[in-house]
């Protein structure tokens, strides 16, 4: 396992001690939720690693690269961006397939740009918003965090 | 079971929606009472999650996975050159992910269990300027619920008073800034893309935060519901 790995487990196993000390019913129930979004993830999980797969299996580097690579322009990531803002993948699965993407040979900016607009859109959610806290704000929020998305990906692509 | 849950669910909502067909509905209702979810369903059954689980939604979700499956399992018997870097990639992602994920689900659960909403609304909006920002983002980034639950407790504090700012800042963390993806990501994608990606979201959330706010600030007018 990499120290990542292990640091992370030891994390796990340290907050899990520490929380059977101060509650062993509250610990079994949050093992229990653990369980459960294990369940409920289980099915995208089995797409990404899939998809992981034929991407690997059976997309061309070249493709890839000329389409979403360093040299291939503002529109793959403009697509990404979007295809980011419109998926609805739990984050803790976009990360392995942000980074099969960039191991195909997409550029940074790309990976960032999809797991940016992921995880700060959602249209899924975006009715419930505008209904809870106003048009405007829901709107607003969302688009800025789009232009933001851009941005953010675009700076990530010039530092890393 | 999940037709008695629903129908224990409908009791203080419409009465015709009870079938099988109105799953989907359904889903949308849970969404907008999720704490009443969590008490009536508790002894419903053992599921505690307000998370539409009907048949159909049940299939829906897994029928892609199943179907996707099927495809690899026809597109790789007719292409087999391509199975050693199909089944090496799967194995090494697979692999990858088994050796963080449940710890990274325990610490998710562990953080469900032991934030409440309560201590979320009690704290959110208790401090004022720089601070407030500050714990706002702070704790957008503790629970792990979805991010629908957050949008009724901004909402709230919104029409009490809280800064628009702070309510954009505290949405955003929670959307997007989570301890336990911190960690996925630190994994999958290294330590600069994440801690850069991260400090880059910091700065963007709260420059979002101010604009959204100079835009729309609520007026006594446009609060009635919120």
């Amino acid at each position: 396992m990499s120290p990542t790995a292990v640091s992370i487990n030891a994390l796990a196993a340290a907050a899990l001690i520490a929380a059977m000390v101060k509650s062993r019913k509250k610990t079994v129930m949050a093992l229990k939720s653990a369980w459960k979004m294990f369940l409920s993830m289980l099915p995208m999980l089995i797409i990404i690693i899939l998809l992981i797969g034929l991407l690997f299996g059976f997309v061309p580097e070249e493709d890839l690269k000329s389409f979403l690579g360093d040299q291939s322009g503002p529109v793959g990531v403009l697509v990404t961006a979007v295809v980011g803002a419109l998926l609805h993948i739990p984050a803790l699965l976009a990360f392995p397939l942000a980074a099969s993407l960039i191991e195909k040979g997409a550029s940074v900016t790309v990976a960032a740009a999809f797991l940016t607009t992921l995880t700060m859109i959602g249209m899924v959610t975006l009715p419930l918003e505008i209904k809870e806290l106003g048009k405007k704000f829901a709107l607003m929020r969302n688009g800025l965090s789009f232009i933001a998305a851009l941005i953010i990906s675009y700076l990530l692509g010039v530092f890393v | 079971m999940n037709d008695r849950k629903t129908m224990n669910m409908d009791k203080d909502m419409e009465p015709d929606m009870d079938t099988n067909a109105d799953m989907d509905t359904n889903a949308d209702k849970e969404k907008k009472q999720p704490a009443d979810m969590n008490t009536s369903k508790k002894n419903a059954s053992s599921q505690t999650k307000p998370k539409g689980k009907g048949k159909k939604s049940i299939i829906k979700q897994r029928l892609p996975a199943a179907v996707l499956a099927a495809l690899s399992a026809v597109l790789l018997s007719l292409f087999p050159d391509t199975q050693n870097a199909f089944t090496s990639t799967v194995t090494s992602y697979s692999s990858e992910m088994i050796s963080i994920f449940p710890a990274v689900l325990i610490i998710m659960g562990l953080m469900m269990v032991f934030v409440s909403n309560e201590f979320i609304s009690r704290h959110l909006g208790s401090e004022s300027g720089l601070k407030g920002m500050a714990v706002s983002f702070l704790l957008g980034t503790l629970p792990s619920g979805p991010l629908y639950m957050a949008f009724p407790m901004a909402a709230a504090l919104r029409a009490k008073g809280a800064r628009t700012a702070n309510m954009v800042i505290f949405l955003s963390a929670w959307a997007c800034i989570k301890i336990p993806q911190e960690m996925v990501e630190l994994r999958f994608l290294g330590l600069k893309f994440m801690s850069l990606r991260l400090v880059f979201t910091i700065i963007f959330v709260l420059i979002m935060g101010l604009i959204i706010e100079k835009f729309d600030t609520p007026q006594k007018g446009n609060l009635e519901d919120a």
